[in-house]
């Protein structure tokens, strides 16, 4: 790189507030980033990825501040420029993108009403010259209807549109410098790609340096032209993006690389009678029907996996099978008997039967209830255990769950990491001593290494007491990983199911390939070559 | 949507009528034997029934009543035998003169002070600004009316009393009832300011509001283009909140400065036991009420795009 220095944060110290106590998060890092070069920052949530994004704009959200380094962008020192100066700086030369652009879009305002904030406050262009702007950059951003989109509000758009029309909004003032944010995390794996290359190529085109966040190792490598790992505030080692693909050094990075390498042995063919049996379901919200004769089977010992873009139905099927939602027809069979369609309707000796696992523990664990007492009430209302034995079985369960009863035993949830709270919540699930557990996105939330952790438990665990496992992801490289059967749903509709081997082998439904064909790999050449052989195929 | 709303309110307009005139039919005794008191003899009575439509049974009384309500005639007083909207007419006028006055000051004030301690909050200014606010309303009315008598009508600056005829002008009415409108005025700030302030605070940590500070907005922008239209809602309802209390609770007020209003008729109304200008009062009062939360209602949705534009 012989360009000039555009970015230089050196020996950079971020604490963040926990209660009264100051604790450091970012320990020190350096960044040197040029004129138009895209540095991808990965790490798992907590290595300090985003402050150190939003430190680039010199900037740090409540609750941290800003302790030790320097932190200069062009020349200009943000740790000690004014609040004003920094104003001027922000929106127009440096420019974010958030995660969540649903969140980050104000919900009072016309979508093309924030783009054009920021160029007329800061003065770079009229109202009007703005407004034409935008529609050029919506169209370049392949956004449909480029000029009508933006006068829409927000929620009248879909996400993968509001993250486009965000990327877009970041480039109304030609910033020479643009933080993304995980742009792409809150997204389906097909519009993941639409957006990925939207922003790659934007990026080109107005040869615009960028700070890439992002925890998927795979999305960064199509963008990035160096990669930065973290890890708990620390470098852990930066090395151009080839270079770190093909030869990582550390053993971290390296760890990172091979979480996935995670597969379940390949099971017989299930015999005899099914677990659970979904027979020809519709179901509907209102008048609208979101399933239509969804029917497959869940063997005792086996995964099955439900895939599909979110609004595909997976989560609805499970609403059916607990009883949430009653089917319009149809009806759902427990060991070859019909269940009754509604919760009501079921004995308690039904209900103890399926267990459910959510997407985010945090807010699926009562956070005012110990661990006991969580784990403690299904044992205790389905199988009617008391003091000691009570007592024991949840020292069993965590014990189960690999988290040590005597430490854990009287912690509330929020003392707990991410991943143990997910542990917690399979402890759950367990105490009931059900034969079908049904696992909604249980890892989506969570960071790699973390997920590996959780898949192999469960995977121990279906061993040990031959648990039927209903698998909702939209993630399939966790498909891959402990799959026995695939059902692919869209738009309410189960398209192509079977077992995981021929699910992954050719030839597919259009959309299973689809969705395959999607799920970024670790090339920095991936979307390239995905984007021409789709291009050339239509 | 908003036909919904306009078509509930007017169904509880219709039920408020309804239990005010079965109120008043619970009390002892008729309206002839109110009338005539002392001096009544069964003959005298029962003519008068006859003539005031007493003996009719009681719903066609109260679509008699109710339909002439609807037009604007509420009868007549039973202490001096004017008809009741002419005794209603000028002093309905006062009083929302009077409850504009005080709107038009308070509502401005307590929209600033909260937009600033929001914006400046945990200053001293939002200090100042919240105990100021708060002890204004924490005493009763009549306390800080007599207190503002003291400090600025002793000293000769504002009138105490308020007399109104005719012919007073714009100017001369808006300087006797200044007293009066400031009382109401430190009543029901506190409240709308206080709304504002937490309303805006609570959106402050959206992800939105942290989109406009990257973007390098100014905090003033962030609050009042960012922050204050999602925070409309709230606001709006509580400031409606306190124009039906400013019509229809400004009895103790209009009593301590002598302000011809419906709150002083209401007053002298009940100590008279003129139960059809009681009647007429109240289902003004409760007018009033329905139809100011049914405007908060309507500038709620409209000021809220997911409601007004649909996907």
């Amino acid at each position: 790189m012989g360009r000039d220095v555009l970015l230089k944060i050196e020996g950079l110290r971020i604490e963040g507030r926990s209660g009264d106590t100051w604790t450091e998060i970012v320990k020190g890092i350096d960044l040197t980033l040029h004129k138009g070069e895209v540095l991808g920052l990965i790490g798992e949530s907590g290595a300090g990825k985003s402050t150190v994004g939003l430190a680039a704009m010199g900037f740090a959200r409540d609750g941290c501040r800003i302790t030790g380094g320097s932190i200069l962008f062009d020349g200009i020192d943000l740790r000690k420029a004014s609040e004003a100066k920094k104003r001027d700086l922000r929106g127009a030369r440096i420019a974010y993108v958030a995660q969540s652009a649903a969140a980050s879009f104000n919900p009072a305002h016309k979508l093309i009403d924030q783009y054009c904030e920021a160029p007329v406050v800061h003065g770079v262009m009229s109202r009007d010259k703005a407004e034409h702007d935008a529609i050029d950059l919506y169209r370049r951003m392949q956004l449909p209807d480029p000029d009508g989109i933006g006068f829409r509000y927000p929620h009248q758009v879909s996400g993968g549109q509001l993250q486009r029309a965000m990327t877009a909004m970041a480039m109304s003032c030609r910033p020479d410098l643009i933080i993304f944010d995980e742009p792409t995390t809150a997204l389906d794996v097909t519009t993941q790609i639409e957006v990925l290359a939207a922003i790659r190529d934007i990026v080109r085109q107005f040869d615009t340096a960028a700070i890439y966040i992002t925890h998927d190792l795979a999305v960064v490598a199509q963008a990035a032209d160096r990669i930065k790992v973290l890890l708990r505030g620390e470098e852990v080692e930066e090395a151009p993006t080839r270079q770190m693909l093909d030869a990582p050094r550390e053993a971290y990075t390296k760890s990172l690389w091979a979480v996935r390498s995670f597969a379940r042995p390949e099971q017989p063919p299930a015999a005899g009678t099914p677990v659970v049996s979904v027979k020809g379901v519709t179901a509907a919200y209102g008048t609208v029907n979101v399933l239509e004769d969804v029917s497959f089977d869940i063997h005792a010992g086996r995964t099955v996996a439900v895939v599909g873009e979110s609004g595909s139905g997976k989560s609805t099927t499970a609403r059916v099978i607990t009883g949430l939602l009653p089917p319009k027809s149809g009806a759902v069979l427990f060991e070859g008997k019909p269940l009754p369609p509604a919760l009501k309707g079921r004995t308690r000796e039904q209900l103890r039967q399926v267990q459910m696992i959510y997407q985010m523990a945090d807010t699926a664990l009562n956070p005012k209830l110990k661990l006991r007492e969580l784990i403690g009430r299904p044992a205790q209302m389905y199988l009617g255990l008391q003091g000691k034995a009570l007592d024991d079985r949840v020292r069993d369960l965590l014990n189960l769950i690999e988290l040590e009863p005597a430490k854990y035993i009287d912690r509330l949830p929020g003392e707990l990491s991410g991943g143990q709270k997910q542990r917690i919540g399979i402890a759950r699930a367990l105490a009931a001593e059900p034969q079908l557990i049904i696992c909604d996105e249980v890892t989506s939330a969570l960071d790699q290494i973390v997920q590996e952790g959780i898949l192999k438990l469960l995977n121990r665990l279906q061993g040990e007491f031959g648990l039927a496992y209903m698998f909702i992801t939209h993630d399939l490289a966790t498909v891959r990983a402990i799959a026995d059967e695939v059902v692919v749903m869209q738009r309410g509709r189960v398209i192509e199911q079977g077992p995981k081997a021929e699910m992954f082998a050719p030839p597919h439904e259009p959309y299973t390939d689809l969705l395959l064909s999607s799920v970024p790999e670790m090339d920095p050449d991936w979307l390239t070559r995905l984007l021409e052989s789709r291009a050339a195929a239509s | 949507m908003i036909l919904m709303r306009v078509a509930l309110g007017i169904g509880l307009l219709f039920i408020v009528s309804l239990v005010i005139f079965w109120a008043t039919e619970l009390l002892p005794g008729d309206l002839a034997t109110e009338l005539l008191g002392q001096s009544a003899t069964p003959e005298t009575l029962a003519a008068l029934r006859e003539q005031l439509g007493l003996n009719d049974p009681a719903p066609v009384r109260y679509w008699n009543w109710l339909t002439g309500a609807l037009t604007g005639d509420f009868g007549v007083s039973l202490s001096n035998g004017r008809p009741i909207s002419e005794l209603i007419g000028a002093r309905l006028g006062n009083t929302v003169f009077l409850a504009l006055y005080a709107a038009a000051l308070s509502v401005p004030i307590s929209l600033i002070l909260g937009i600033l301690a929001a914006l400046w909050r945990n200053s001293i200014f939002d200090r100042a600004a919240n105990a100021g606010a708060l002890t204004a309303i924490s005493f009763p009315e009549f306390f800080v009316a007599y207190i503002l008598v003291l400090w600025l009508a002793q000293t000769g600056l504002f009138p105490s009393i308020v007399r109104i005829n005719p012919t007073t002008t714009l100017g001369d009415r808006l300087y006797m009832s200044f007293l009066p409108a400031l009382t109401l005025t430190l009543v029901v700030t506190a409240h709308m300011m206080r709304m504002t302030r937490a309303a805006i605070i609570n959106l402050m940590a959206s992800p939105y509001i942290e989109m406009a500070r990257l973007k390098g907005l100014s905090p003033l922008r962030i609050v009042l283009r960012h922050a204050l239209p999602n925070a409309l809602a709230p606001i709006i309802n509580v400031i409606a909140l306190n124009l039906a209390y400013l019509i229809t609770g400004v009895v103790v007020v209009e009593v301590v400065f002598v302000y011809p209003g419906l709150g002083q008729l209401m007053v002298d109304a009940v100590s008279n036991r003129d139960i059809a200008v009681v009647q007429a009062v109240a289902l003004i009062f409760a007018g009033a009420y329905v139809t100011l939360n049914l405007i908060a209602d309507v500038l709620s949705t409209i000021t809220n795009p997911r409601l007004m534009h649909r996907r």
